[in-house]
């Protein structure tokens, strides 16, 4: 692997904040992102943009799909 | 029919009953996750709200292949996921091709040159790309990489829930979530610079 610390980090981004890396891979990210800047804050701005997709995303069930679904409590299989 | 052969089959209708009671409480109470996934991988609320119905109508008719103690929601989406392929089969039967991605750091990147590193701060971020335009980036993605990332990142199911639910291998669950969420990126970068 010749790949640029920064490349690399960019490269585990994803998996470090999945949680996904190996031990290795987690220290190698640790290590760098405690002098790089650039790297930590683009990491940080992953998190928090996955928590706004999220936030953005969720919907709630509109008022009255339960009692449709309630209503359909009892269903048979051969119905 | 003895009288001890009536009171057996009375008991076990009795059971069937309960069990099937509880499943359908312990399914229902899923409803408001269940809907938050279908809501993302169709269109329109009103086509959401008749895939959750469809999906409750098949899990409720088919209570007993579900083999209790093992996780509901996902058997639960695995119904919903296939009813909307088949819905979208019908509409759509040409493969969809997809742009490369950009990479990781795109977006990053693309607001830190229009706007300076402090754009990726959180309040600026929050500014900058509004609700809206996530969910319609959402919607822009391709169908199958869409699914897996509103699985795992508006669900919260796992890698390997989410492989259960689609029927294919972790590894093509990752990397089309990975995919996925590059191409996000790339439409946010869209709506937010345009």
């Amino acid at each position: 692997m010749t790949l640029e610390p920064c490349d690399r980090c960019e490269e585990i981004l994803q998996d470090f904040l999945d949680r996904t890396l190996t031990n290795e891979e987690w220290a190698e990210a640790e290590t760098h992102l405690g002098d790089c800047d650039y790297c930590r804050r683009r990491y940080r701005f992953e998190e928090t943009l996955r928590r706004y997709v999220k936030l953005s995303a969720v919907e709630r069930m509109p008022p009255g799909l339960m009692a449709k679904l309630e209503q359909l409590r009892g269903l048979d299989a051969t119905a | 029919m003895s009288e001890a052969d009536a009171a057996t089959e009375a008991q076990r209708i009795a059971t069937e009953a309960r069990d099937r009671a509880r499943f359908e409480e312990e399914a229902l109470a899923l409803a408001d996750q269940v809907y938050r996934v279908a809501r993302r991988l169709v269109g329109s609320r009103e086509e959401a709200e008749d895939l959750v119905q469809e999906t409750y109508a098949r899990a409720f008719r088919s209570w007993r292949s579900f083999t209790p103690g093992t996780n509901m929601r996902a058997w639960l989406l695995r119904i919903l996921t296939n009813l909307n392929v088949d819905r979208g089969r019908r509409v759509q039967r040409t493969p969809q091709t997809q742009p490369l991605e950009e990479t990781d750091y795109y977006l990053a990147n693309k607001l830190a040159s229009t706007a300076g590193e402090e754009a990726l701060e959180q309040e600026q971020v929050v500014e900058r790309l509004s609700q809206d335009s996530v969910v319609t980036a959402l919607s822009e993605i391709s169908p199958q990489f869409r699914e897996v990332v509103v699985l795992v990142d508006i669900g919260d199911f796992t890698y390997a829930d989410a492989a259960q639910i689609l029927d294919v291998p972790i590894g093509t669950v990752m990397s089309r979530l990975h995919r996925g969420r590059r191409a996000l990126k790339q439409k946010l970068a869209e709506e937010a610079l345009t």
